[in-house]
């Protein structure tokens, strides 16, 4: 049985198309549709609910030592109210979960994990927990808002006091409020815009919905579901786990280097990183040049017919106004420019390799 | 739910209604509602056969792509290749957009009556 999140009732109310997802019944879409929903976010302002995001606390004198071995960035020189994004590997270097860390203060850190995994990593976690640590899953204690687009820091400064603001992306204020609704705010997203994420009891995010939406209604704010949601951070190229991650995909084949700290003494996976080197499949972005949408698992071949690897996720973008999807193909064909086809129940589709984002906002 | 005059509806959510001696096929008000907005129609091509009960078609939103059923079998006499670039369309005016025209029908499924399309689809929630 599918658990409703907090705001079950605001988004039938809102004639939101309920589906299960992660084990939560969470709206795919409003009356609105997935188009209009997009460009709100791209042009306004979107406001999402998240609550089915998992929450885990990282507590005691080696939480910091834990992160470390547990996950492959580096949180040694964070300060207080920073988040830093990581991927969580397993032995063999596939990813296991991508999440967020916040450090509150030494000693005390919020993760924030993907719903369909927070079971999994919670255990991963116990499991190779040592010293003195407690990892508590809060996930129950809160929802989540995801408020995002050029307008919505403008939105929420009308009713926020400037302290609760965070100074800057991937910042967080821990004892922030919004309109006196105590929350995190925390400058971070998965849209591609501007906007903040708002970690708030569940006892009181109904009325933080409301309020937001109301404060918002002149900005053109409207709520947004799942189907924007995706096609919003595939537009960004942020990779979603379960398509673009997965158990058997390293992070560095996803591109995810960035957050993936070789030098660091020694994290769960790194031996099998190092060994394998170089990655011999990468993460590209394919822009369709043919006719038709590209979806995922879809073989995606070279020039002579011989399969390359295959696509991980794919739609028709409302703001680019074309087709793109993303694919793990052999690293000699990653090169942008490289042309491709792509199966499609059937038909072929031709697609050109392009560089990543497909989408960038202009600051 | 719209429905309209002078068509009759299958229970995969296709509309029929005769255009002399051929018959126009589309879909259902229901139907592009459920699938959201489209915007990708994969259509066959003049003078296929199409063969009740199979795909003729696919139609794509954001998020999914559907199949769309023949409530008939014959040929395909024309498309409506207006939706080829502008799909959505369908979204604006379900009726009003015709995939497919059928000639040379051999067989047709029972169709139901806007009433009776009503209840099943009612039925079927």
């Amino acid at each position: 049985m599918e658990q409703k999140t907090p705001l079950y009732d605001a988004h039938v109310k809102a004639g939101g198309k309920m589906v299960p997802f992660a084990g939560f019944v969470l709206p795919i879409q409003y009356e609105t549709g997935v188009i209009k929903e997009h460009m709100a976010v791209r042009t306004q302002a979107g406001l999402f609910d998240v609550s089915h995001m998992g929450e885990v606390l990282c507590e005691g004198k080696d939480a910091l030592a834990n992160l470390q071995k547990l996950l492959t960035n580096d949180f040694t020189n964070m300060k207080d109210g920073q988040a830093r994004y990581s991927p969580m590997c397993n032995e063999e270097g596939g990813t296991v979960d991508d999440l967020i860390v916040y450090k509150k203060c030494d000693d005390h850190y919020l993760i924030v994990v993907n719903a369909s995994n927070r079971e999994k990593d919670y255990a991963w976690m116990r499991k190779h927990q040592f010293g003195e640590v407690i990892f508590t899953d809060v996930s129950d204690h809160y929802a989540q808002l995801a408020l995002q687009g050029p307008g919505a820091m403008e939105i929420l400064r009308r009713i926020t006091p400037e302290e609760s603001i965070p100074a800057k992306y991937y910042h967080a204020v821990f004892d922030g409020e919004v309109d006196g609704i105590p929350c995190i705010v925390s400058k971070t997203g998965y849209t591609g815009e501007d906007g903040v994420e708002l970690y708030v009891r569940s006892a009181d995010a109904e009325r933080l919905w409301n309020l937001l939406l109301e404060t918002g209604r002149e900005e053109g704010l409207i709520p947004c579901g799942l189907g924007a949601r995706d096609t919003l951070r595939m537009e960004a190229a942020m990779p979603l786990y379960g398509q673009e991650m997965t158990d058997e995909i390293t992070p560095l084949e996803t591109g995810l280097g960035f957050a993936v700290k070789m030098a660091k003494d020694d994290f769960v996976g790194k031996e099998a990183l190092e060994k394998a080197g170089e990655p011999s499949r990468n993460r590209v972005g394919l822009k369709v040049v043919g006719r038709g949408i590209i979806r995922e698992h879809q073989a995606l071949s070279a020039a002579d017919g011989k399969v390359i690897g295959e696509t991980t996720s794919g739609t028709h973008c409302p703001f680019l106004g074309y087709p793109i999807a993303m694919g793990l193909v052999e690293a000699q064909y990653a090169e942008a420019g490289t042309k491709l086809t792509a199966e499609v129940r059937g038909r072929k589709i031709e697609a050109e390799v392009v560089a990543l984002p497909f989408y960038k906002r202009r600051k | 739910m719209k429905l309209e005059q002078g068509v009759l509806y299958s229970k995969s959510h296709e509309w029929v209604k005769e255009d002399g001696d051929c018959l126009l096929i589309g879909l259902t008000d229901y139907a592009q509602s459920e699938l959201g907005d489209l915007v990708f129609v994969n259509l066959p091509e003049q003078g296929d056969e199409i063969a009740l009960g199979e795909a003729f078609a696919d139609v794509e939103s954001v998020k999914a792509v559907s199949d769309v059923y023949a409530p008939v079998s014959g040929i395909v006499a024309e498309i409506n290749e207006e939706l080829l670039d502008a799909p959505e369309q369908i979204n604006e005016s379900p009726y009003g957009s015709w995939l497919i025209k059928v000639k040379d029908v051999s067989e047709k499924e029972e169709l139901l009556s806007g009433e009776e399309y009503e209840a099943f689809v009612e039925s079927e929630q």
